[in-house]
């Protein structure tokens, strides 16, 4: 099949950088449990804001998708790009019986199988720091690949579409990081000034952090469905926006 | 049967128009060449033919299949060699042939098989496992041409397959250009040098503005439109303001006389009568050099010496 020739193709690439990212997928959350979870866990421990739930396994689940969202998004971003303007590669492989719903299938896979890795490394330090309530919690490696491709459409779309790379930095910039900060994975979102609430609605982060938090602790609500039917919504119309935004530009 | 036919066939991007409406037929086994100054349309076409950029209008068959409906069918049996090279710079040498390969379906085994053939073939082998960015840009074209051939193509389509390149590296890649042709392969290039599409092509058409000028053998070209020879006559400084009244005292030496700001180019069937009819009238110029008509007398003949950007 074409696809997983591309999907090939992107594994034989990671092959040179694996190394380097593995182990930053370790210290990453390992960074961040340690400085937030504990260092400010403490004091939200204290005051009982959380209840019975202590402050590091509130966190886990929200730093787990939204790492998860931040990867396969930056691998949306200067790769593709790259395979556009600089290498060109895309145009080599528009020369072959590959159409672009194999290279977009081959990427997307190679975006989940990097997540689902990730996901599962932030598992096992979530297990040496005791964050470790439910069986259920696995149910948030799907979880993190949802909100990692739901993403990396409009990311794809974005990168296939901007002329200088310069524009992902504008991107990491207001979308990106205002997206990880006000999605509720640090604090929930009823805490946030009235007409910046509705914002983290439309989030797809905000969505995925309260299906991980639900898995995490094994305690499903009925909007359960709904976030995930809503990452599901993201992720058909992002494929569709990347394979319309690829087609366009290969024809430059 | 024709590989490739093309009736009328157009392309537009908007309000340009880059191909008007052509006509070309390549035949198996054939070279064939589109030659013209930038701007041309040449790989337009080129792009239309490829199946990677749809037509505009017009009747267009490659391989007796159209490209509108079976492009990856098309393309399973093409090898494109692009204006620039599109190698994964990050790979090495032997996965850039090896992961390509796997685009057209083919084995693990018989990928490796043909990549180790392949790099022989192109004078890669030393070089197969290492990394292509510190490549040479001749090396990265070879590189790019055996890439090309990875699917054992029917038609290897190549545009400016040496533009860029020193001395050394263009020969190597005629060479192994013209072995293809020998092997049966049928080659469809675009090239602006007159040189190269002496070389290598069987056949080639002249496009300007997005047309077809001229068609022919490089031979019938030049006989068509140049004469069998040159004489190139170059004066001192102080004559170059009477270029003009220079030529016309030597009205009728040759079918034609054209003034370029630095000389005159007498075309004439015998170069050395022409040269001695010049002295004879009377005229002393600073140098003078007698050749043989190339393409590229034909080509600023029908396409003009006005610089195209």
């Amino acid at each position: 099949m074409r696809a997983w020739a591309c999907y090939h193709y992107e594994l034989i690439g990671y092959r040179r950088t694996w190394k380097g990212s593995v182990f930053s997928q370790f210290i990453v959350p390992v960074l961040f449990m340690l400085s937030i979870g504990l260092g400010v866990g403490t004091y939200v421990d204290r005051g009982g804001a959380l209840g019975a739930v202590d402050y590091v396994s509130y966190l886990a689940p929200g730093l787990l998708v939204s790492t998860a969202m931040q990867l396969a998004v930056g691998e949306s971003t200067f790769p593709v790009f790259s395979n556009f303007e600089w290498s060109r590669y895309y145009y080599a492989m528009q020369a072959t019986p590959v159409r672009v719903r194999d290279v977009l299938g081959g990427l997307l896979g190679f975006l989940l199988t990097r997540v689902l890795v990730g996901a599962g490394a932030f598992l096992l330090v979530m297990a040496v720091f005791g964050a470790v309530h439910s069986p259920w919690l696995l149910g948030t490696l799907p979880v993190a690949g949802l909100v990692g491709l739901a993403c990396a459409g409009p990311a794809i779309a974005f990168a296939a579409r901007v002329t200088s790379a310069a524009n992902f930095s504008l991107m990491f910039r207001f979308v990106l990081i205002p997206l990880s900060l006000f999605s509720g994975v640090f604090f929930p979102v009823e805490r946030l000034p009235g007409w910046l609430e509705p914002l983290a609605y439309v989030s797809p982060l905000w969505h995925a952090v309260e299906l991980s938090r639900q898995f995490a602790f094994g305690a499903f609500t009925n909007a359960a469905s709904w976030h995930a039917a809503y990452l599901l919504v993201w992720l058909v119309a992002g494929w569709f926006l990347a394979h319309s935004s690829f087609t366009r530009r290969l024809q430059k | 049967m024709a590989l490739i036919t093309a009736r009328g066939l157009q392309k537009r991007f908007g309000d340009l128009t880059a191909v008007k409406g052509i006509d070309v037929q390549v035949e198996p086994g054939e070279a064939f060449g589109f030659l013209g100054p930038n701007g041309a349309g040449k790989s337009s076409t080129m792009k239309m033919i490829g199946c990677v950029s749809p037509r505009t209008a017009g009747e267009l068959s490659i391989l007796g299949l159209d490209p509108a409906t079976h492009a990856a069918e098309i393309k399973a049996r093409l090898g494109v060699v692009p204006q620039t090279d599109n190698l994964d710079v990050e790979l090495s040498v032997l996965e850039n042939l090896t992961v390509y390969a796997r685009f057209f379906g083919i084995s693990r085994a018989e990928a490796r098989r043909r990549a180790l053939e392949l790099l022989e073939f192109v004078q890669l082998t030393e070089r197969a496992n290492d990394r292509v960015e510190p490549l040479s840009g001749g090396m990265k074209r070879r590189l790019t041409i055996a890439r090309a051939l990875i699917n054992e193509p029917e038609i290897v389509l190549l545009d400016e397959p040496t533009t860029g390149l020193d001395p050394q590296a263009r020969h190597l890649v005629w060479e192994r250009l013209f072995r293809l042709k020998q092997r049966g392969v049928t080659l469809v290039l675009t090239t602006h040098y007159m040189d190269e599409a002496e070389q290598l092509c069987d056949r080639l058409v002249v496009m300007d503005g997005g047309k077809i000028v001229a068609e022919g053998s490089p031979r019938e070209l030049i006989e068509r439109h140049s004469t069998r020879e040159v004489v190139e006559l170059r004066f001192s400084l102080n004559e170059m303001d009477e270029l003009g009244s220079i030529a016309e005292k030597l009205d009728g030496i040759a079918q034609r006389i054209e003034t370029l700001p630095d000389r005159l180019l007498l075309y004439a069937a015998d170069g050395d009568a022409a040269i001695a009819e010049v002295h004879a009238r009377g005229v002393v110029p600073a140098s003078v050099l007698a050749r043989r008509s190339t393409l590229e007398d034909v080509f600023l003949h029908i396409t003009g010496r006005t610089l195209v950007d």
